[in-house]
């Protein structure tokens, strides 16, 4: 399988010292001692004669990492190279990234790097990161798909990032089949439809043993027994049903192994229809009312199972609005936020502002850069989830009923907006082990199909959308907006939101639980040992140390302090029932709900119209909503109670440190949110201690988490930090080139001499 | 080691959210409380309490209350609202004042006063149409926020407060000099200018080239817009690179020259050895430069200025920048654009000018620090090249990023070089449609806040004292940005009759203090002049808005860190019981100290 490079089986160890600096030399310009060979332009340097001089080095293999091919010598271009030049070095495909590796000593890569990535750093492309391959020639560039690559190759390829880094490698020095065969290998591995067992996670931990000893240090629920499933209900003081039936997936197979549905559900219920329509319970408020979300039946259709569809319809929507005070709404998501392929569409269009070749364009789209963020819809998108959201905790927490999203496969919207409820409503969701949890119990769990959404396998593009990415983003929103009431930091949502694309962890790897059972089993079968054991991404000892795992946590918390710690609310029963009479009911109130004793009348209403929308029109929900949060909005703000997100124009904004971390233009050097938490985590290790020295008795911990990777680094802080570290401390200034000249609006150039009017005064 | 002394104030007080629509500068000052509103020393009333008026509040709609008015305000207070609507409006930032509906109006509230201020609100009030109050209000308002189109005093002569401190003596030119070193062999310091001769727009010291003679500068001085000839604003300490400020070469149509210009921009290029060219920035559009011409104005020509490189810098004049912030009045009250609010953002035009000052000020800051001299000006040398030379100097001088530095780069830059407040302002003048009226100074304020934003640890003041600062740049209640120049200011005696704004900052010293300041030693900070990095200053320009939740993000840090200090007793407990133990490290002692003087938590590092 290793297919080594014509150029890389040579060198070996030896000649390191005369190897490294001819390789040095052809660098150009960036060798730090300047030979006579530095003055040689690359072209010139005999390309045999280089490779013999050359010192090949390899990659630090992982596990179960294997390389396909290579070749060299590759220069990559890079964006903060005054120069222009590039480094010269290899390139490698392997099972798991493409690698480059310089042929310059990497002294100054090894200082400063608090934040490095174990599987990868920063010059490896994993796999299943590569978003797109353009082939460069001129200054323009042209997209590669796959099947497109015939024999030829171009001398220059540009690799744009799911993580938004962009590569540019030039071919051109390389011999010519070497050049040939680590296109095509790229282009091959990263494009073209492949098994799941090609993905490198099978490989990596058939080698790696990850004892489970760490997936128990854990304290992340998994949401894989029974009993996780138990404890959240009673931490939420839920009242429903604990279903193990499908224990085998003997039900269904979209649905997991246990879930919790309301007490009225009963056995054969879940039978009928594959497990679709049954409402599945997500979290109880302390009211007692539920949120529960389900798979859609297509209730519209006109066969002859339309008639037992509404009938189970109805019966599920009772068992759900006998869950707390005979109330339920219900809402069917996909009828008022974007569809999956729209959040795609966006997402493709807001995420080409980040992913710049050079400096001349990034200032070309400056100038216009509102109104193209604003065409891209991205943030309305985050507007729209939010806003529903709040909606949905409006229902819960002002009106106390129980609630039911729906969605055709329930496993996207559902789960974005189920989870932002919960973040909303609960600040468990908000501590570092609470979201995480949150990620397993609402989209592991919950079946989101996240190998269709990451479309690791390039099969259909069509199912291929960023809906977890969309949740981080709405989380980033409460994130910045309310920032002492999360214990994770806006580092910790950018490293989730990349792990996504590392292919590594079985978190993102399947489409449902019983997808990632049938994927595990068979394995296990043959090579008679136990069910393949692969990482999941909540271990993050497999990426980073726990110096690193420092910058996660949010130095701003405010932990609730033991005093504040008050049980839990017990149900506080609010008399709805002469609320909400029946006949006013599904006409003109927007707060729909109904008694036991309706259900003569209910099912009637069933039959004509469905029971859809809860608050209709829209204008109604809007102005309630906009009461709901102004209300909230009034009260003293509590960051361990209820959190709205302001949803304003101005309040939503970009995700500065996720798409601008890699573009040199706007680095902030010297500035820089991390400065403001570097600030503050020494502030915090000075109180400590002061309060240590303060108090004899008490033995006062002076290492605080996100003190230690900080407070000790003399790293240059920069706004990119700690995902970039600029080697070359730039004192040059970025100067806008591409200044807007039509600024002047109409009649005032010809005026430019107002101050040559008189002075009034003396 | 050198005991890094910072001072951090934890202000736990919420006071001010109580208020929803009401005015930010919190003045907790001795005021006199009289019949339940709080006068400053010198306040008069000028007028009753007025019932039945009705404030027509954009976000709350109609509230009933009573309205009263004194030579430095109007003050309104909500009846049976709770929590109650209070407006607390310095007359200065009204801008106009007009009547709305007549006898014949019908609707509800469409008979009374509406009144636009200066700072980013509207406020209408609806008034009973029997008896004269409308006319009366009117009247007194009229005469009261325009008091010098009514041969009245503004109140800042009129304030009887008393400081501590005399805040007009922060700025000392000639102490600020020394700092920089100054003067040495190439500079010297001319009083030349003492009884305004030279240039009436001027201060009264001025640093000039060594080699160049008094009568050299008088000859200079002819061939300058308003005789504001080139002199230094500030002199790199290491590579001896100098920023000097002037207005246009009265070029003209014809193209004239002027040997004596030529000589001593020369003779300020070879003050530095290392500055083969003299860079000279041209704030203005070409276009404008060239339009100039034709009003006698103009810029270095090529043959003229051999040893020179002229730059322009594309930054908008005075009107342009009025329009701009017109329209971003518009999207923003009473209510925030919902729509299309990025592309309204947009289209404002706003940040985009922003960008290009600040950029403008980058490439200034950039060639000084490579160490080259450079000469700004714009047409005349008070609007665009105060900001430029400002905003330059806080890039490159980490003292004026400092709480006493940022107010002397203020007197200096500002106040003392004569950019034209009660012009750009209109200090008590009822002449809102001013042509001359231009927001440059908030402008510039807005690009230090950005980069506040940009480096939260480098600047020693909050933002709220940059809002501070914009209140009273309107408010009239201090001395400091009345008048247009210095001349103008000692014929009227501010110094002897106002108070400085600065003797009521500095006697508030904590309140404006970033506790997350760092000392660094980076000498030279450049901002990010990218539409990326640039935000609307939202805590200033939609601050009446309750709904946009008062998003400062130091505010909630602060609050949430004094959760993480553990609550002000606790802490009281703490230090208590380190002084029981006499704790001898200095920093514990001025911890305790500090602990004890303070209402509010204050931590000494």
């Amino acid at each position: 399988m290793l297919s080594g490079g014509g150029g890389g089986s040579g060198g070996g160890g030896g000649g390191a010292g005369g190897g490294g600096g001819a390789g040095g030399g052809s660098g150009g310009g960036r060798s730090p001692k300047p030979s006579f060979v530095s003055y040689v332009t690359p072209e010139e340097i005999n390309l045999t004669e280089k490779e013999i001089s050359r010192k090949e080095k390899q990659p630090d293999l992982l596990q179960g990492e294997v390389i396909f091919c290579s070749a060299s010598p590759i220069r990559k271009c890079t964006q903060d190279d005054f120069s222009q030049r590039g480094i010269f070095g290899s390139l490698f495909c392997t099972n798991f990234r493409i690698s480059f590796i310089s042929d310059e000593t990497q002294l100054e890569e090894e200082e400063g790097q608090v934040f490095k990535n174990k599987l990868y750093g920063e010059n490896d492309i994993p796999l299943t990161c590569v978003d797109n391959i353009y082939r460069g020639f001129d200054e323009k560039k042209k997209l590669i798909t796959s099947g497109s690559v015939r024999n030829k190759y171009p001398s220059k390829i540009i690799i744009h990032c799911k993580d938004l880094r962009v590569f540019q490698f030039s071919l051109a020095f390389a011999k010519e089949e070497d050049a040939k065969k680590i296109f095509q290998g790229i282009v091959h591995h990263c494009l073209e439809p492949k098994s799941l067992k090609c993905i490198f996670a099978f490989s990596y931990s058939e080698k790696m043993t990850f004892s489970s000893e760490n997936q128990t240090k854990l304290k992340t629920v998994m949401f894989d027994s029974m009993v996780d499933w138990a404890q959240e209900m009673k931490r939420t003081k839920g009242n429903c049903k604990l279903v193990s039936a499908n224990a085998d997936f003997n039900i269904s197979t979209k649905l997991p192994q246990f879930f919790i549905v309301p007490l009225a559900v009963s056995e054969e219920d879940f039978t009928q229809f594959q497990g679709k329509g049954i409402p599945i319970w997500c979290w109880s408020h302390h009211s007692g009312c539920a949120l529960f979300k389900t798979a859609s039946l297509p209730l519209m259709q006109e066969d002859g199972c339309s008639q037992s569809y509404r009938t189970y319809m109805e019966r599920m929507l009772n068992a759900v609005a006998q869950n707390h005070l005979y109330s339920v709404k219900t809402e069917e998501l996909p009828e008022t936020l974007p569809t999956i392929q729209d959040i795609q569409q966006s997402y493709n269009k807001f995420k080409q502002f980040f992913l710049v070749d050079n400096t001349t364009e990034f200032w070309m789209s400056d100038v216009k850069w509102f109104s193209s963020l604003e065409n891209s819809g991205w943030l309305d998108i985050i507007r729209q989830c939010l806003t529903k959201a709040v909606e949905v905790v409006e229902c819960l927490e002002n009106e106390n009923t129980n609630v039911l999203i729906m969605e055709e496969e329930g496993s996207d919207l559902c789960c974005v907006i189920s989870s932002l409820v919960q973040v909303m409503l609960d600040p468990h969701f908000r501590t570092l082990e609470g979201f995480q949890s949150l990620v397993q119990k609402e989209w592991v769990a919950g079946g989101h199909h996240f190998l269709d959404r990451c479309n690791y396998l390039h099969k259909d593009k069509e199912l291929q959308s960023p809906v977890f990415l969309l949740f981080l983003e709405c989380v980033w929103q409460l994130l910045q907006q309310y920032a002492p009431a999360f214990q994770f930091s806006e580092t910790y949502l950018t490293v989730l939101s990349d792990s996504v694309d590392v292919s590594v962890f079985s978190t993102f790897l399947f489409n449902s639980p019983h997808h990632r059972a049938t994927t595990i089993q068979p394995v296990s079968l043959l090579a008679q040992k136990g069910p393949l054991n692969l990482p999941t991404v909540w271990d993050w000892s497999v990426q980073f140390n726990s110096a690193a795992q420092d910058f996660f946590t949010n130095p701003l918390y405010v932990e609730k302090s033991r005093q504040d710690k008050v049980p839990r609310k017990t149900f506080r029963p609010k008399h709805q029932r002469h609320q909400s009479l029946p006949s006013t009911a599904f006409k003109s109130s927007p707060k729909k709900s109904f008694f036991k004793d309706e259900t003569d009348s209910l099912k009637k209403m069933l039959r004509v119209k469905r029971i859809s929308r809860w608050l209709n029109p829209t204008d109604l929900t809007q102005s309630t909503t906009r009461e709901f949060y102004e209300a909230w909005q009034r009260k003293p703000l509590d960051y361990h109670g209820l959190l709205l997100p302001c949803v304003d124009g101005p309040a939503l904004r970009v995700w500065a440190q996720r798409y601008l971390r890699w573009l040199p233009e706007v680095q902030i050097f010297g500035g820089g949110a991390m400065t403001l938490e570097k600030k503050l985590v020494d502030l915090l290790a000075e109180v400590r201690e002061l309060r240590g020295k303060l108090d004899w008795h008490c033995s006062v911990d002076f290492s605080h988490r996100g003190a230690a990777a900080l407070a000790g680094s003399s790293v240059r802080l920069s706004s990119a930090f700690p995902f970039f570290v600029s080697r070359t401390w730039s004192f040059k200034p970025a100067i806008p080139s591409c200044l807007q000249k039509n600024l002047i609006t109409g009649t005032f150039a010809d005026k430019e001499d107002e101050d040559s009017e008189c002075l009034g005064v003396i | 080691m050198a005991e890094i002394e910072s001072c951090f104030v934890f202000n736990a007080s919420t006071k001010q959210s109580i208020f929803l629509c009401f005015q930010a500068s919190n003045e907790s000052l001795k005021m006199e409380l009289l019949a339940d509103v709080p006068l400053l020393p010198g306040e008069e009333r000028v007028i009753g309490k007025y019932k039945d008026i009705i404030y027509i509040c954009p976000f709350n709609g109609p509230v009933k209350g009573r309205v009263f008015i004194t030579n430095y305000r109007l003050f309104f207070r909500s009846v049976d609202v709770d929590p109650a609507v209070t407006l607390n409006v310095p007359l200065g930032v009204i801008s106009r004042v007009e009547k709305m509906g007549g006898a014949s109006s019908r609707g509800e509230n469409s008979y009374g006063l509406d009144i636009t201020c200066k700072d980013m609100r509207n406020l209408r009030f609806a008034l009973k149409q029997e008896g004269h109050s409308r006319r009366d209000i009117f009247d007194i308002l009229f005469r009261y926020a325009f008091p010098l189109s009514h041969g009245l005093q503004l109140f800042a002569f009129l304030s009887q407060e008393k400081y501590q401190e005399n805040g007009w003596t922060v700025y000392n030119p000639v102490q600020e000099f020394r700092r920089q070193g100054l003067p040495n062999d190439q500079w010297r310091i001319t009083f030349l200018n003492n009884n305004y001769e030279l240039c009436d727009t001027y201060p009264t010291i001025l640093v000039v080239p060594y080699s160049a003679s008094d009568e050299d500068l008088r000859k200079v001085a002819t061939f300058r817009s308003r005789g504001r000839i080139p002199v230094l604003s500030w002199i790199h300490p290491e590579n001896q690179a100098v920023i000097t400020r002037c207005s246009q070469p009265l070029v003209g149509m014809s193209g004239k020259r002027n040997r004596d210009d030529e000589r001593y921009l020369d003779i300020i290029r070879a003050t530095n050895k290392m500055t083969s060219k003299l860079t000279i920035f041209d704030a203005r559009p070409n276009v404008n430069a060239v339009a100039n011409k034709a009003t006698g104005g103009g810029y270095e020509g090529e043959d003229a200025y051999q040893n020179a490189e002229l730059v322009f810098l594309d930054i908008h004049n005075i009107h342009v920048m009025r329009e701009s912030l017109k329209k971003l009045k518009d999207i923003v009250y009473p209510n925030v654009e919902e729509s299309h609010w990025l592309s309204s953002l947009e289209s404002t035009h706003w940040l985009e000018h922003i960008k290009l000052v600040l950029s403008g000020a980058i490439q200034v800051a950039d060639k000084i620090s490579t160490g080259s001299s450079v000469v700004v000006h714009c047409s005349d040398g008070w609007d665009r090249t105060a900001q430029l030379t400002s905003l330059a100097m806080l890039m490159l001088d980490s003292y004026y990023r400092t709480f006493r530095g940022f107010q002397v780069l203020l007197e200096k830059e500002w106040i003392s070089f004569g950019h034209k407040f009660a012009s750009r302002i209109g200090h008590g003048d009822k002449n809102h449609a001013d042509a001359d009226r231009s927001p440059i100074f908030l402008q510039f304020i807005d690009c230090v806040w950005q980069m506040t934003k940009q480096f939260p640890t480098a600047f020693e003041f909050n933002e709220r004292l940059l809002v501070a600062v914009l209140d009273h740049l309107y408010s009239c209640r201090f001395g400091t940005f009345l008048y247009n120049c210095e001349s103008a200011r000692d014929a009227n005696e501010v110094k002897m009759k106002t108070v400085s704004l600065w003797s009521f900052i500095n006697s508030d010293r904590a309140s404006y203090i970033n506790p997350f300041y760092t000392v660094e030693f980076v000498h030279v900070l450049y901002p990010v002049a990218s539409m990326r990095h640039l935000e609307l200053w939202v805590s200033y320009y939609i601050r009446w808005n309750p709904r946009i939740r008062q998003q400062v993000r130091k505010g909630q840090i602060c609050s949430s860190s004094t959760h993480l200090l553990g609550s002000t007793s606790q802490d009281h407990i703490c230090i208590l019981q380190l002084c029981q133990r006499g704790c001898t490290s200095v920093k514990m002692r001025s911890y305790c100290k500090m602990g004890f003087n303070g209402v509010e938590m204050l931590l000494y590092f």
